[in-house]
């Protein structure tokens, strides 16, 4: 594995890890997936740079880094959209760039989506923690020593697989909604049954913000409370990413991508597969409503947004 | 063993979540079956499949939805449900050595208050059972076993506190475990085992898994050092 330095942080942002697509296979001895809170723009700026969908990235969260690169590098940004600047001069967003050896790539104010993800030729290479580079921030594993980044971290950069030819710009892709709340379908379960029909369609029709305390684990959700009619708690099980899990106080917490692997709290609904990345732009003071909808409309959702993304690549490109 | 047993339902947990659900109790020949089909999913590489994880009285089988196979799924579970029985091998038996009291072990006091007893009498009940491993989870390597002596179940703190040192040794009522690293934690804290519970870096990074069965021995803490290493050493 080639480890040259890539970049050195200048200015770390508010929470900058590194992320690949997460530290699956583990579960079962309590080890968290991690990965990026938004899956399809990590994988959109891998494509941008012709890495593979596994090359670990920088997960950029409403604040940007400034890095300087310490040779030439070839980056994409996708996800959330900041203004970008390479010494001063504007790049584009979801659009591959060439970051001069010596050169700083700086986030400056940032337009929508709350996380950004920074795909560099070649790819992170952080040493890899049972097979993943994914950062946790909570076990301190993977990515650079398990944390965020701080300034004078150097992050190690492998060597380019192709750089001839620049991949075309991208459609812009997976944004919250501007003004309104986000839309999030869910599919409800695995404890539907033990919330009053008062909570469930409370859970459907009224509108939740995501709370100032919420992280990486999961987003605390303000709005009104959900009641469950069971005095009992089900027995600590395993938990999926988007599962909206309701403690005794009755506030639901949606999981996010650096949940544990398990829970003990009653869980009303599970965001589907294809709206996760829409809750990963997400962030504090943001609104989101849930609608309920099918399995096979889950299905059919995640193969229209599959589809999007590969309309979004040049053809070469692997998602 | 003359237990009635329960075939098991599928529940969705989302479109990226399969559940296999035994009876919802905490019971050793439940989590079994819960272990037994785990293992049987992993081997059967079923398409799709993603990581397959023990509750106690389920089996979550994490799946990417593009490309499972849940017909494949079904076929496994409803050949490997009731894989239980003497042909199965003997759990691990692991033996974890602790420091109770003192530093170690700063509730101990209260828990004796709790259980009307003395300090020596709660490590003696602690240590006595063979506990089982339910499942993992909360942090890496965190097992949860049961079950401990209901005179020493003493209930979690209402305040957790903010950092309790790796190898602890806590009780939240019938439950007990070991809390794998520097971590917040709101258990009856009444011990601390020198062993690494979870290092990344080991072949096995975990010393225990679902379905072992664990021993507490309790060592005077002049030993500490003698037994840091643990036995991977």
């Amino acid at each position: 594995m080639n480890t040259a330095a890539g970049f050195t942080v200048v200015r770390p942002g508010l929470l900058t890890t590194v992320q690949d697509l997460g530290r699956w296979g583990h579960q079962a001895l309590g080890v968290p997936v991690s990965g990026p809170m938004d899956t399809f723009a990590h994988r959109l700026a891998n494509g941008l740079v012709g890495n593979p969908p596994a090359a670990a990235t920088l997960e950029v969260t409403l604040l940007g880094p400034e890095l300087r690169a310490e040779r030439a590098l070839v980056a994409a940004v996708a996800g959330a959209e900041f203004v970008l600047t390479v010494d001063g001069r504007p790049v584009a967003h979801h659009s591959p760039f060439t970051v001069p050896a010596g050169s700083v790539l700086r986030f400056g104010a940032r337009h929508g989506g709350s996380r950004a993800y920074l795909a560099v030729a070649g790819g992170i290479t952080t040493a890899a923690v049972l097979g993943s580079r994914s950062t946790h921030l909570v076990s301190g594993m993977g990515g650079l020593e398990g944390r965020a980044l701080v300034a004078g971290d150097v992050v190690p950069v492998g060597p380019a697989a192709r750089h001839d030819r620049p991949a075309r710009t991208a459609r812009p892709f997976v944004r919250p909604s501007p003004g309104g709340p986000a839309v999030l379908r869910v599919m409800l379960g695995p404890q539907d049954a033990w919330f009053s029909r008062q909570s469930i369609e409370a859970l459907l029709h009224e509108v939740f913000r995501v709370s100032t305390r919420s992280n990486r684990m999961g987003f605390r959700l303000e709005g009104p409370s959900l009641t469950t009619v069971r005095a009992e708690e089900p027995l600590s099980e395993p938990v999926p990413f988007g599962a909206i899990q309701v403690p005794a106080g009755g506030a639901p917490i949606l999981l996010m991508a650096d949940r544990q692997t398990a829970g003990g709290y009653p869980k009303i609904a599970t965001v589907i597969a294809a709206d996760l990345p829409l809750a990963g732009q997400l962030g504090p003071g943001d609104v989101m409503r849930f609608t309920a909808c099918t399995r096979a409309e889950a299905h059919s959702a995640l193969i229209a947004r599959e589809r999007e993304l590969l309309r979004a690549l040049p053809e070469e490109a692997s998602v | 063993m003359s237990v009635t047993l329960t075939r098991p339902r599928l529940h969705l947990s989302g479109d990226s979540l399969v559940l296999v659900e035994f009876e919802p109790r905490v019971a050793p020949e439940v989590n079994a079956r819960v272990v037994a089909l785990a293992e049987a999913i992993t081997a059967a590489r079923v398409p799709g499949v993603r990581d397959v994880v023990p509750g106690y009285a389920s089996a979550g089988v994490h799946v990417d939805p593009l490309h499972f196979d849940a017909a494949a799924l079904e076929q496994v579970v409803a050949h490997a449900w009731d894989l239980t029985g003497p042909e199965r091998a003997p759990a691990r038996v692991i033996e974890i050595p602790v420091c109770y009291g003192g530093a170690h072990g700063p509730d101990l006091d209260a828990v004796a208050a709790f259980a009307q007893c003395t300090a020596d009498e709660v490590v003696q009940r602690h240590a006595a059972p063979d506990y089982r491993v339910y499942m993992l989870g909360f942090l890496p390597g965190f097992a949860y076993l049961g079950s401990v002596d209901a005179s020493i179940g003493a209930p979690r703190h209402l305040a957790p506190r903010e950092r309790v040192p790796g190898g602890t040794v806590g009780i939240a009522g019938r439950q007990t475990g070991v809390y794998p690293c520097d971590s917040p934690g709101g258990w009856q804290l009444i011990g601390r085992t020198p062993w690494r519970m979870f290092d990344a870096t080991r072949t096995e990074p975990a010393v225990l898994r679902a379905g072992d069965v664990v021993r507490f021995r309790p060592v005077p803490a002049s030993e500490w050092d003698l037994l840091a290493g643990g036995p991977w050493a």
